[in-house]
């Protein structure tokens, strides 16, 4: 295995909702190696959500140590944190989260005027980004004004936008329908292909098929961790 | 981010809002409006304030003779023909010696008479008195001279004119040289004397004299050889004899600060000499004290009612900035997941709030230019629009809101990214 991109080491996430103390994580290890395509799965509530949000630096470990790219994150601050939002992960979301007064340009930009890159740079990347994801007459555009489809590949543009070393996507086909779905996933195979680090949530069977692992959560631990023998080598 | 890219992004969210932001921006511009009104009057009662210091002279006394009303048992005397009162030559001697620190004594005698010129005739207030008078009152000359010593010493029949009068009177001829016909007697016209504050309109319950740019100004000396004391006034059918000494006469004093130790001696001396205060004692200084008090309370009072309202503005835009943060909350989730820092997002929000607070507060600086101005033209209230009003006005609303703004802007920054996102 290469060297891991991620590293979860004896990962616990305990959450106080009143007088009840939840655990979400019992404990998990897991490394994703670099270039790693990986699913994972399990019912609602099984852990799978706090995963992805502590992968995406959004959330503290409650105890258990974290590390992305080699380079601890269990103790940083916030501000520390949003630093390595902004530089090191790139998020997909279920319902695109774009900002809807921003044009399809802006909403890419987003993540570069958050590491202070120039008006100029920030307008070109996008813009490459924007023609790569077929969006360029869409540019002007609101959020409104597009389809799913195009609203989803406006979101992974926004996410390659920082050349992040892990991606990270929740259910992203999960609004869409199958056509739309397909297309969208065809292209995370694209990235795939490209060397991403991808780390994806998801409730459909088919879809795992095309990752390269699949890790299968339930009750907050992970009960199968395999290789998946039909994805490519 | 960089902070012309902050700028951009508050005006496109704020675009989002337009009438919401345009309320809340009234807000801020009455605030201002009425902070710079009030200073603008405020200012404008201090500058009028100025003036009739430099036209009254902090440093002077004024005594005035004041016509007492006869007593009901004396009803006798009342029948006479003949009123006696006021402040006399023997007042003015004594407070001469008497008075410390005193540098001049300008007696006068007020009287009107009809004033001819040629075939134009008008009536005016005569004012008897000496040479000193022109520098006690801070009168200036337009033309000629003021009455000199040799006048008083030869009791001359000139006289000085005032420079309303002279345009009046002498309209397309130069009053210098000319007879001036004064009750009957003639007199040559030597000079124009010119008023401070010309053309202004003294209001009647004020003390300051007024009109005095029409009176006509004659040696005393020379009145007294023609006319004497007696005075007669014709009133109700029939004709009544006054006899005055003096109407007024002007203390002045070297320094401020020996204004109040004189007074005392003043009004011993008054005292003395009369029986019934049939006298009055006018101290321009004091006046002064009372007018800056009054105005003090006044600018108190506006002060708070203006600050009331900025309040009142800055609670508006804290209003409307927890309802913009509550309805951006996923947005804010979105930033934050995509690397913005909570200074990133406490930033963003106060740069809004700055936003509006500095746009409304430019639009209540203009409005406030000409609140000032229509007081003026529809009271007549003289309002001075001075810099530092406009900076204050300025810098407190701009203050106001950026206080008002933090709370919004700190709670969206402290929101739980994962719990933003979620937000529907």
């Amino acid at each position: 295995m290469s060297e891991p991109i991620v590293e979860l080491r004896r990962a616990v996430k305990e959450y106080v909702l009143g007088a009840l103390r939840v655990t979400a994580l019992r404990g998990i290890d897991l490394r994703i190696g670099a270039g790693e395509y990986a699913v994972v799965m399990g019912a609602s509530g099984s852990g799978k959500s706090t995963l992805l949000n502590l992968l995406g630096c959004l959330d503290h470990l409650s105890s258990g140590d974290y590390l992305l790219g080699g380079q601890s994150v269990a103790n940083l601050s916030d501000a520390e944190l949003s630093e390595i939002r902004s530089r090191r992960i790139g998020f997909i979301f279920q319902s695109y989260n774009l900002i809807p007064q921003l044009n399809v340009l802006e909403n890419i930009e987003v993540p570069l005027f958050y590491q202070g890159v120039h008006e100029a740079e920030a307008r070109d990347r996008a813009q490459a980004l924007a023609a790569r994801m077929g969006l360029s007459d869409r540019l002007r555009h609101k959020p409104m004004e597009l389809s799913g489809g195009q609203q989803q590949r406006v979101a992974i543009a926004r996410s390659l936008v920082c050349d992040p070393i892990l991606m990270l996507a929740d259910e992203p086909t999960g609004n869409l329908d199958s056509k739309t779905g397909h297309e969208i996933l065809e292209l995370i195979d694209e990235l795939h292909a490209e060397g991403k680090t991808i780390v994806m949530v998801t409730h459909d069977d088919d879809i795992a098929h095309r990752a390269q692992r699949v890790v299968r959560f339930l009750d907050g631990q992970i009960v199968s961790n395999e290789r998946n023998g039909a994805a490519r080598p | 981010m960089r902070p012309e890219r902050m700028v951009k992004l508050a005006v496109k969210n704020l675009g989002q809002y337009k009438l919401r932001a345009g309320l809340t921006m009234l807000g801020i511009i009455f605030g201002v409006c009425s902070v710079v009104a009030m200073l603008s009057v405020g200012e404008g009662a201090n500058r009028e304030i100025q003036e009739k210091i430099q036209r009254l002279g902090s440093k002077n006394i004024l005594l005035k003779s004041v016509k007492v009303p006869q007593e009901e048992g004396d009803n006798a005397s009342s029948r006479r023909m003949l009123a006696r009162y006021g402040l006399t030559y023997v007042d003015a001697e004594e407070l001469s010696r008497d008075v410390p620190n005193l540098v001049a004594s300008t007696p006068m005698k007020i009287l009107r008479f009809d004033v001819q010129y040629k075939a134009r005739r008008l009536q005016t207030d005569v004012v008897a008195t000496t040479p000193w008078y022109l520098r006690v009152q801070n009168h200036r000359m337009v033309r000629g001279r003021f009455l000199a010593g040799a006048d008083m010493e030869f009791g001359s029949p000139v006289c000085v004119v005032g420079s309303r009068l002279a345009r009046i009177l002498f309209a397309g001829y130069d009053p210098i040289g000319q007879t001036l016909s004064i009750d009957g007697d003639a007199y040559t016209v030597v000079g124009v004397v010119g008023d401070i504050a010309q053309g202004e309109v003294a209001t009647s319950n004020e003390l300051w004299l007024e009109g005095e740019n029409q009176n006509v100004y004659i040696p005393l000396r020379t009145y007294l050889q023609k006319r004497g004391d007696l005075f007669a006034q014709w009133s109700q059918g029939g004709s009544t004899f006054e006899q005055v000494e003096l109407h007024e006469l002007i203390l002045t004093i070297d320094h401020q600060e020996n204004v109040v130790r004189a007074v005392d001696a003043v009004r011993r001396v008054l005292k003395k000499n009369h029986a019934k205060e049939d006298f009055s004692v006018v101290v321009p200084l004091e006046l002064i004290r009372q007018a800056r008090e009054t105005r003090r309370l006044f600018n108190i009072v506006l002060g708070s009612i203006a600050a009331i309202s900025l309040i009142v503005g800055g609670i508006g835009i804290m209003n409307i900035m927890l309802a913009t943060v509550s309805e951006r909350t996923r947005e804010i989730g979105i930033r934050r997941a995509l690397g913005a820092r909570r200074r990133d997002i406490v930033l963003q929000f106060l740069t809004e709030t700055l936003i509006l607070s500095i746009s409304g507060g430019v639009v209540g600086l203009l409005f406030g230019a000409l609140i000032p101005m229509a007081i003026t033209a529809l009271t007549g209230v003289k309002t001075v629009l001075t810099f530092p009003a406009f900076a204050i006005a300025f810098l407190v609303s701009v203050t106001v809101s950026v206080v008002f703004g933090i709370y919004p802007a700190r709670r969206a920054a402290l929101m739980d990214p994962i719990e933003a996102l979620r937000h529907e």
